[in-house]
Parts: structure tokens; C-alpha cells; sequence
């Protein structure tokens, strides 16, 4: 019963105390890694979009730049002069020095009719008809044209720039190709960490550069379709069982959609290392205050049974206290009412015994037999008197005064009552006169002498010396029963209330020990 | 020799009885009261030298017609007898001027010995005042 009372309280502390401990815990390292987490993905993303807006605006400035170019040498310049190969060759070199944008120029009149080319492929550009090209047809429609990247007649990926020009009496129009190293140069540098990917595709979701893993150029990148991306977007994708964080911005000279991919684990690295170091700390932190919670709980239980030993011990002592009050008072009780009588019965001895002496009994022949009788009576009077008078004294009140008294005197008073002589022996040689209460040696003799009881000899030994004596003082008792008489060493405590036995208080089926007992069991008669 | 006079206070009429009887045999002026009340009704007759009073009684008890009996008639000698064996009624009569305290059941030669002394402690007494 009791140890389920324990076995249940050790349990509501320690839940209790774990509870509030880990929950808060648990709470504060979720939330710290939670903010962290939302923060860190912030930036991650921030630093994606800014890094695609930067790649698309130098794609754009590159494209504006071209089709300035042309626009101002087709402008300034007049078909007439731009016809003449060696004059357009000219001006090719001299753009050439400065940049290697352009791989070749050519002049195409409204027909389609190639009128001027310089440029690597002269052979086989010279005397083809764009007529029927769908960027010529575009460019016509809308001026300035530029392409998707395509093989054309020279059977190599390429895109250009056209741009039409309108004359008094003719229109031609003066085209570029591109070197598309350059926009691959620019879009490589997005391509960032060990699985970063960055490319460009069209409107038809054709690749426009060379991914590093997404496809090859003028196919179908193995990502998801963003052919239709309308502007800068940054989101986290699942597709094909692989989880990428995916950028799109759109070209504007084009329309055609720059994407960037990362892997988010190689970008997210630091969030799941703090994603473990939380967990790392949380589980520490349980085990620590699991630890702390269980050592804590042990020594308050333990602390806890000690006060319930304590409490229990006390109360039994209390007990044993009311107990021998409750004989005290009803010995003085007894007694008192004992003395009345017994008075009225001196007094009437007296007055017979006065009467005998008076009248002239002394004639008679019994007159012996009276006094006789009557000095009997006086004389266990008295006898009965001692008695009542030694109850009275047993039963006075017990106050923890000190004050000097003769033990000899204490044990003459009480050995007749208790009829034990056995302490006679031991107490051969006498007491010094140590300050101690008078009832209580009193009473401490009476129940040493006559307490019938059989464990003690079990215990072993008594211990004590009396608590209401300060340890300087030598306790004379100590060499008293150490004596001779005893082979063993052998204390004796007081066994009142107010002076607790503690160590064998606690022995089931006594009260306090028996010293016939003792002694008989050391040899002692 | 031993003329003077006493009175004897207990509510144990068979002890009260006999000790008079007895005192009067020894040629002592002696009244008994039952009561606290009938010794002071009895003392605001006549004075008294010696008084013996038990302690306990029923109604007024000993110590309280003590305070009384010292209050009314000081020089009256007060002698408590006493059933309990415990000092300390005997002290708290002492304190509030009793003589002496003897405890029952008293041999009556003891007694008279005591109220002898008391007697001569008044005559002591009234001769100073």
C-alpha cells in the first residue's frame, strides 16, 4: 500500500517535472529552428531572384546593344554602300575589333536575295534566297527580328539579329548571326555549386544554351515545362523524385524564359545542420533533465520516507507519552482517594487506642488483644501510607528541569515498590548526583526494573547517555555498568518521552527493553 | 501548656469527628467546620491561633479560604493538610502564608507538634505587633 503511495508519488514528480521542463523545451528549439529555417529560405530565395534578374538583364543589355549597333550601321549607312562586299568588310573589321559579338553580317534585299555577306560561311551563304525563311518573313512584318537559335542553311546552331530598313524606293533588311557564346557565358554563370543548372529555352520549351544536365541544346530540357513563365518567380519543385529549387525570368528582347535550378540540399546544407544541432541539443537536454529529474525525485522520496519514519516514531513516542501520563494520573487519582479513608482509619485507631489508656479496660482481660490490635493497625497504616504516598510520587507531573538530585535516595524510594533489587548490585558502589529530574529517574527505574518483555536480547546492546545532559558532562552511569559486573560495554538511556530511545523505539512487541532480560542474557542473575 | 485554640476544617465528617475527639482528649480548645464557608463563618465569631485546613474540598477549597482566612485574620496561623503527596499545593499554601504543610494520613502526635509551633510562631508574631 504504501510503496504504491511511493511508487505513485515518484512517478507524478518525475512526469510533472519533465513535463515542464521538456515541453518548454522542446518548444523554444522548434521555434528557434523554425524562425531560422523561414529566414534562411528567405535568403535563399532572395539570393536566386537576384541572381536571375541579373543574368536577364545582361542578356537584355547584350541584345539591346547589338540591335543598336545595327540599327545605327544600317541607318547610316545607304544600300548603295552597304552592297559593296569590300566596303561592308570594312565595317566588319571594324567591329570585329572591338567585338567578337557578331560572326558575320549580310545584306538582304526585299526578295530574300543575299545582295552582300562577310563571314566564314561566304560559299555557302552567298547565293541563298531567305524568301522563304520564317525569320525573314518575321522581320519583315515587324522590323527588328531576333531568332530562335537554328541550324539554317549552315547546318550549325546559330540565332541572329535582322533589322529592316526602309529607303525611298527600297527596303533591305541587314542581318547578324550572334555568337551564342557569349549568351552561354552569360548564363553560365548561374550555374552555381556542384548541381547548379542554369539555360535558356524558347517559347516552344526548346533549349536555347547548352544546359550542364538538362538536355542538349535545341531539345526539351528534362525539367518542368516554364515555357510559359510571364516573370521573375522562385519555387521548389518536385519532378521526377528530384526536389529543385527552380528560378525563371523572362528575356524581354525575346521572350524567351531564363532558368536557373539548385539543388536546396546543397543550398540548404547549413539549415539541416542546424536542423540536427537542434535536435543534438533538444536530446541532450531531455537526457540531462530526465538525469536531473530522477536523482532530485530519489532523494526527496528518500527524504520523505526518513520524515515518515521520523513522524512515525514521534507519534508512537507521543503515544507512549499518553499513555504512561494516563497511568500517572490515574495512580495519583487512586492514591489520593486512598489517603481519605485511610486517614479516617488512622484517626479511628488513635481514638481507640487514646480510649484504652482512659477507661478501665486495662482490667480487662483482652486488654492486651486491643492494643495489640490496634498498634497493628497503626502500623500497616503506615504501611499502606508509604505505598499511596510513593504512587503520588510516581505520578507527579514530569518537567524537563534539571535540578540535583540523589539517585541513591530516587532508587530506594522506587526498588520497594517495583520489589526489583537487581540494580542494588550493579549499583553497589553509589551515584554521583548529576542534575536530572527526580520523576524521571523515578519512573525510569520503575519501568527498567519491572517492563516484561523478551526481544532485547536480540538487540544486543543498549546505547545511550541521557540527551538532557550536555556531552561535557561525564555521565557516572556509563562507568557504573560498564563495571565489572558487565562484560560488554553497555549504555543506558532514559526511557521517558521527552528523552526518546530512537534506535529501539522501533523493535515490534515492546515498549521499552526489559534489563532483567538483558542482564539474565550476559550471565547476570 | 497547650491553651489555645484551634479549629479543624475537612469535609470528611468520620476524620473530622474523631480528630476533635481526640484533640479535645488532649485538652485542646477545638471546633470543626465541614466547609470553607462554616470556618469563616466560625472565624468572624471568634479568633482562632491555629487552623488546620485541608486542601480539597468540595465548594470553597483549602487555598481559597486560606487567601480568605489571611485576608480577614492574618495572625492566624494556617496549617494545610494536604492528600496529595505533590509539593506543589503545599508550596502555593506556604507562599500565601500558610505555616506549614503535612500530608495525610498524619499520626496526630505529628500534628499536635505542628500546632505547637504554629502557636508559638503567633505568640512570636503578636508580640511584635
Amino acid at each position: 500500500m504504501e510503496e504504491k503511495y511511493y511508487r505513485k508519488l515518484w512517478w507524478d514528480i518525475i512526469l510533472t517535472t519533465l513535463g515542464f521542463s521538456v515541453i518548454p523545451l522542446f518548444v523554444l528549439g522548434l521555434v528557434i529552428y523554425l524562425q531560422y529555417s523561414v529566414s534562411y529560405s528567405a535568403k535563399i530565395t532572395e539570393s536566386l531572384k537576384t541572381l536571375a534578374e541579373n543574368r536577364v538583364g545582361a542578356i537584355d543589355l547584350f541584345f539591346d546593344e547589338r540591335i543598336s549597333q545595327l540599327t545605327t550601321l544600317a541607318n547610316t549607312n545607304p544600300l548603295e554602300k552597304l552592297r559593296n562586299e569590300d566596303y561592308l568588310n570594312r565595317v566588319f573589321n571594324i567591329i570585329q575589333t572591338r567585338s567578337k559579338s557578331f560572326i558575320d553580317l549580310g545584306v538582304i534585299d526585299e526578295e530574300g536575295n543575299h545582295l552582300a555577306y562577310v563571314g566564314p560561311y561566304y560559299n555557302i551563304l552567298k547565293g541563298v534566297n531567305y524568301k522563304n525563311e520564317e525569320w525573314f518573313n518575321a522581320v519583315m512584318a515587324s522590323g527588328v527580328y531576333i531568332s530562335d537559335v537554328f541550324m539554317g542553311f549552315r547546318k550549325i546552331p546559330h540565332f541572329i539579329i535582322a533589322v529592316l530598313v526602309r529607303e525611298k524606293t527600297n527596303i533591305w533588311i541587314l542581318r547578324a548571326t550572334i555568337n551564342s557564346d557569349i549568351i552561354e557565358n552569360i548564363v553560365g554563370a548561374a550555374q552555381i555549386g556542384k548541381r547548379g543548372d542554369a539555360f535558356i529555352i524558347n517559347r516552344n520549351n526548346v533549349l536555347q544554351t547548352t544546359p550542364r544536365y538538362s538536355g542538349a541544346l535545341l531539345s526539351t530540357p528534362n525539367t518542368p515545362n516554364f515555357s510559359s513563365a510571364t516573370g521573375l518567380n522562385v519555387e521548389e519543385i518536385d519532378y521526377q523524385g528530384e526536389t529543385s529549387l527552380y528560378s525563371t525570368n523572362v528575356i524581354k528582347a525575346k521572350k524567351w524564359v531564363l532558368v536557373i535550378r539548385e539543388d536546396p540540399k546543397e543550398q540548404l546544407t547549413p539549415l539541416l545542420r542546424a536542423r540536427y544541432i537542434t535536435l543534438l541539443i533538444c536530446g541532450a537536454g531531455v537526457l540531462l533533465i530526465i538525469v536531473g529529474a530522477v536523482f532530485t525525485t530519489r532523494a526527496m522520496m528518500k527524504e520523505l520516507v526518513r520524515m515518515e519514519r521520523k513522524k512515525a516514531v514521534s507519534e508512537d513516542l507521543a503515544m507512549q507519552s499518553s499513555k504512561m501520563a494516563a497511568l500517572g494520573k490515574m495512580a495519583a487519582g487512586i492514591a489520593h482517594e486512598i489517603n481519605n479513608p485511610l486517614a479516617v482509619i488512622g484517626e479511628k485507631a488513635g481514638w481507640l487506642k487514646d480510649l484504652l489508656h482512659e477507661e478501665d479496660l486495662a482490667q480487662s482481660p483482652n486488654f492486651q488483644e486491643f492494643a495489640d490490635a490496634v498498634s497493628k493497625i497503626e502500623v500497616h497504616i503506615n504501611r499502606a501510607k508509604k505505598v499511596t504516598h510513593r504512587l503520588l510520587g510516581f505520578a507527579r507531573r514530569m518537567e524537563p528541569v534539571q535540578e540535583k538530585v540523589d539517585i541513591n535516595a530516587v532508587l530506594d524510594d522506587t526498588m520497594p515498590v517495583t520489589g526489583t533489587s537487581i540494580f542494588k548490585r550493579i549499583l553497589r558502589k553509589g551515584f554521583p548526583k548529576p542534575p536530572v529530574t527526580p520523576p524521571n529517574c523515578s519512573r525510569f527505574f520503575s519501568i527498567f526494573s519491572t517492563t516484561p518483555s523478551t526481544p532485547l536480547a536480540k538487540m544486543g546492546r543498549l546505547r545511550s547517555r541521557p540527551p538532557i545532559l550536555p556531552r561535557s558532562i561525564a555521565w557516572p552511569w556509563k562507568s557504573a555498568i560498564t563495571a565489572p559486573a558487565f562484560p560488554r560495554r553497555c549504555w543506558i538511556r532514559f526511557s521517558t518521552p521527552s528523552l526518546p530511545p530512537r534506535k529501539w523505539a522501533k523493535a515490534p512487541g515492546w515498549d521499552y527493553p526489559s534489563p532483567t532480560a538483558l542482564l539474565t542474557s550476559w550471565g547476570e542473575e | 501548656m497547650d491553651n489555645f485554640k484551634v479549629m479543624v476544617v475537612d469535609d470528611e465528617l468520620d476524620f473530622l469527628e474523631t480528630i476533635i475527639k481526640r484533640l479535645k482528649a488532649r485538652k485542646i480548645e477545638v471546633t470543626g467546620a465541614e466547609s470553607g464557608q462554616k470556618a469563616l463563618e466560625l472565624l468572624a465569631e471568634q479568633d482562632y491561633d491555629v487552623m488546620v485546613l485541608d486542601v480539597k474540598m468540595p465548594g470553597m477549597d483549602g487555598i481559597e479560604t486560606l487567601r480568605e482566612v489571611k485576608k480577614r485574620k492574618p495572625l492566624t496561623e494556617v496549617i494545610m493538610l494536604t492528600g496529595h503527596a505533590s509539593v506543589e499545593s503545599g508550596i502555593q499554601g506556604m507562599q500565601l502564608g500558610a505555616f506549614d504543610y503535612v500530608m495525610k494520613p498524619v499520626a496526630l502526635d505529628e500534628l499536635l507538634e505542628k500546632m505547637r509551633q504554629a502557636y508559638e510562631r503567633k505568640l512570636i508574631q503578636e508580640g511584635k505587633v
